[in-house]
């Protein structure tokens, strides 16, 4: 049942079945498929094979708290009203009594104290929010670091990243409709970050907010984006990445028995149908306890939004804290001309956001212009055997991580007893050192761990035993791998730096060699050169290392 | 007269007139010099000052100057009141262990008495606020909701939305409230200690002020209730966001690898 994929002729032993009526399952399935075509769909990929790794789930949980998020958001359209008119409080919470504020903020209150499971289900919903964006993270970086982004794979790489990017505005406006102190203090910074934006800034900011901020206006429009345009777009987006998971089949790291034009596992029916249907059910167990466990957004705390109020500790959920971090790293610079203010410390922040986000999200571009490996890929790499794509999306990490920090400063400062102009100035130099450091850090790590994999195969494991030899030698006990493990440490391709070529011809005329080709090779060096990989044991070494010449 | 003129001239005459003219000078003194000087050291609150001057040479003089002066080291001491020095010692952060940023909170290690001895002496340097009574800040029957919008307005800039504290610039930080005797926030209110804007009665009324310590009561107390579950610090998506990733996706890819390592075993043909 593992690798073959013959069907199962079941019903075909059957013969003591009268002739009369078939099952009812089979009148069922003969129903729909009369209709709806089914047979043919379903007998293409109830067999399909899915290989096995605990990595390819995180794709799953994401799938799953998005639909978490779906269902519970349901519930809580029923009783939110997206409505910014001034009311007075007079629900179950004591401490608001009396008070003036926004539909919006009253009809969440209400969803927490008054409606039944409401809490629950908003926290679920909240909660579902922050695992899913962090899911989407991780399971980027899964696929990002084993090089499962490699053609066939590029544009579902785009369809997640997009989904990540949709997921974090998604979240904003999510966040953003309770109205309260904290998300309306989140609101008046992305309303600066707006207007920060030259010339169209003012123009976008009148149209987004229906004139002056705050308005009257903005939990309605947030309403509508949160719960129909960007879910809407990312269903379509889900769908499209799931579709094209089964087209492209699923990547598989290497092994014996595993190439590039198979796929090892267990067929999606039965196996996976169960593993997968469970593990919904074990994600939104799992959800559901953390939401009732932990209080995520207790908006009755935080107070109603005035534009003239503001606490500290205002952040955004984490996923937005990147941005945040580079706001609060900025210096404050600003150019002032003809009367008009160029606002360099929110501006120069929200490029950098973008440029920062389009750098993950181009890369498998530009690694297969520098490999111009234009082959398809379903063996995924294990990061070591990448050095220099490791360490490049290991420092991305880093500087993502630091700006967390930055986002976080003042929490930061209270709770390791910092000065907070000391964290700023940590992130702001951290931001540019942390990630060469972390490059160069990790691209010895992986270096290392190719080297380690080399002795292993050439010298196989170290037993830990030593053994004294008749003459008085010590020699210590290596045990050679198994056929399979050797494979599986060898399996790796490893690519020659690209070469520009002689630069005369066969006549002696120089050959004019372009800026971007030179750039090509060079990257290419520092991909695949000398230095920056270990080269696999071959064949040869092997043999005449355990012919009995070689000593260990 | 006669007798008085003839003898104006005596050699001893200039010693009368001067001997006259001190006890006159004299008189009129004891006449209309403060008179409390005279009774002070009968009653209870001149040997308060007493005792207070005598903690104060021991533990506070050292930055505050023999005379609450101030020196280089620490400010003068004249018209911060009762309620500051109430306060200050009270929550253990004066005396000062060390210079900083900030005085951090500490066990305290004098009596109420002592401190009340100190708060005299130092109330005697110049007029300030007194200590409050406890009618004044006890929070029964305030307004909680009219707190929590004055606590907003005029506190959670720097203490966080329920007083769970916030950081300054460098190194300085808005201590945590949580389970602060009501009559150090009254206090802290009133005088504005370190780096504290002080909020005087003009400022915040006395109900103002109740209504604010109602307020914290019920928000950041021992017993304040957290409908939601654990509170995780009251600190915002600073900490959610941590638990999310920690405890939320650390524990789904926990389960994870649980599903993963259980799996169909192959048939053996």
């Amino acid at each position: 049942m593992s690798t073959t994929t013959t069907p199962n002729p079941s019903g075909a032993d059957a013969p003591g079945r009268s002739r009369g009526k078939a099952p009812a399952g089979e009148r069922v399935a003969d129903w729909a498929d009369g209709r709806l075509g089914i047979y043919s769909l379903a007998k293409a990929n109830m067999r399909k094979i899915f290989p096995d790794h605990w990595s390819f789930m995180l794709g799953e949980i994401c799938l799953y708290s998005f639909l978490i998020i779906i269902l519970t958001g349901v519930y809580l359209t029923l009783f939110f009203h997206p409505s910014m008119n001034e009311i007075e409080y007079h629900g179950s919470y004591v401490p608001l009594q009396g008070q003036l504020m926004s539909e919006a903020f009253a009809s969440t209150l209400d969803i927490s104290f008054d409606v039944r499971g409401g809490l629950l289900i908003r926290q679920i919903h909240h909660w579902a929010a922050v695992i899913f964006l962090a899911g989407m993270f991780v399971h980027m970086m899964r696929v990002f670091f084993t090089g499962a982004f490699r053609k066939p794979r590029e544009v579902n790489w785009l369809f997640g990243f997009l989904l990540l990017v949709l997921g974090m505005f998604t979240g904003f406006t999510g966040y953003s409709l309770p109205d309260d102190l904290l998300s309306g203090t989140g609101v008046r910074f992305t309303q600066g970050a707006i207007l920060s934006m030259p010339i169209v800034g003012t123009y976008i900011s009148m149209f987004l907010f229906g004139g002056e901020f705050p308005g009257g206006d903005f939990v309605a429009r947030f309403y509508s984006i949160h719960i129909l345009l960007l879910p809407g777009i990312m269903l379509g987006l889900v769908v499209a990445h799931l579709i094209l998971v089964f087209y492209h089949k699923h990547t598989q790291f290497a092994g014996p028995g595993k190439t590039n034009n198979n796929v090892v596992g267990m067929p999606l029916l039965p196996v996976y149908m169960a593993k997968a249907g469970g593990f919904f059910f074990l994600v939104f167990g799992f959800i559901t306890m953390i939401a009732a466990i932990a209080s995520i957004n207790p908006i009755w705390v935080l107070g109603p939004y005035r534009p003239d109020l503001v606490s500290t500790g205002a952040q955004p959920d984490w996923y937005m804290g990147f941005a945040e971090g580079l706001v609060r790293a900025m210096p404050g610079w600003e150019i002032n001309f003809w009367g008009h203010t160029l606002a360099l410390g929110v501006l120069i922040p929200l490029v950098i956001f973008g440029v920062f986000l389009a750098i993950i999200a181009l890369y498998p571009f530009v690694e297969s212009w520098i490999t111009g490996d234009k082959r398809e890929h379903h063996i995924l790499d294990r990061p070591r055997n990448a050095p220099t794509r490791t360490a490049f999306g290991v420092a991305w990490v880093t500087a993502y991580m630091i700006m967390l920090i930055g986002g976080g400063n003042d929490i930061v400062a209270t709770h390791f007893h910092l000065s907070i102009n000391a964290v700023t100035w940590f992130v702001r130099i951290g931001f540019f050192v942390g990630p060469v450091i972390a490059f160069i850090v990790t691209k010895r790590i992986c270096l290392g761990l190719q080297r380690r994999d080399r002795d292993k195969v050439l010298h196989g494991r170290e037993s830990g035993i030593i053994k004294r030899l008749p003459h008085g030698e010590f020699v210590e006990v290596h045990e050679p791998l198994s056929q399979e493990a050797m494979y599986t440490l060898t399996a790796h391709e490893q690519y020659k730096p690209a070469e520009i070529g002689p630069t005369v011809d066969e006549n002696g005329v120089e050959r004019k060699v372009k800026g971007p080709q030179k750039l090509r090779a060079k990257l290419s060096k520092a991909y695949y050169g000398e230095e920056n990989q270990i080269p696999k044991p071959t064949a040869e070494e092997y043999k005449e290392i355990t012919s009995g010449h070689g000593h260990h | 007269m006669k007798k008085l003129s003839a003898r104006r001239r005596h050699p001893l005459a200039a010693v009368v007139v001067l001997l006259l003219a001190l006890a006159a000078t004299g008189g009129l003194y004891t006449a209309f010099a403060p008179a409390d000087k005279a009774q002070a050291d009968t009653t209870a609150q001149s040997l308060a000052i007493d005792e207070g001057k005598k903690l104060y040479a021991v533990g506070c003089s050292t930055c505050h100057g023999t005379g609450g002066q101030g020196t280089s080291d620490g400010p003068s001491l004249a018209g911060v009141g009762a309620a500051a020095v109430d306060f200050q010692v009270g929550t253990g952060r004066m005396p000062a262990q060390q210079p900083g940023a900030q005085v951090p909170d500490k066990k305290n290690i004098y009596s109420q008495a002592e401190i009340d001895q100190l708060a005299a002496f130092v109330a005697s340097l110049g007029a300030g606020p007194a200590v409050p009574t406890k009618e004044q800040y006890d929070p029964a029957d305030a307004d909680i909701a009219e707190g929590g919008e004055l606590f907003r307005t005029n506190c959670a800039q720097c203490h966080n939305f329920t007083g769970k504290g916030g950081a300054l610039t460098r190194g300085k930080y808005a201590p945590s409230l949580e389970d602060v005797d009501p009559k150090y926030i009254y206090e802290a209110m009133l005088h504005g200690p370190q780096n504290m804007p002080s909020f005087p009665d003009t400022t915040l009324t006395e109900k103002n002020k109740k209504d604010i310590i109602a307020y914290l009561d019920e928000v950041n107390s021992d017993d304040s209730e957290s409908p939601g579950g654990l509170e995780l610090g009251g600190l915002g998506p600073v900490s959610e966001g941590l638990f999310g990733w920690i405890f939320g996706l650390g524990g789904l890819i926990a389960v994870a690898v649980w599903v993963a390592a259980r799996t169909a075993k192959a048939k053996k043909s």
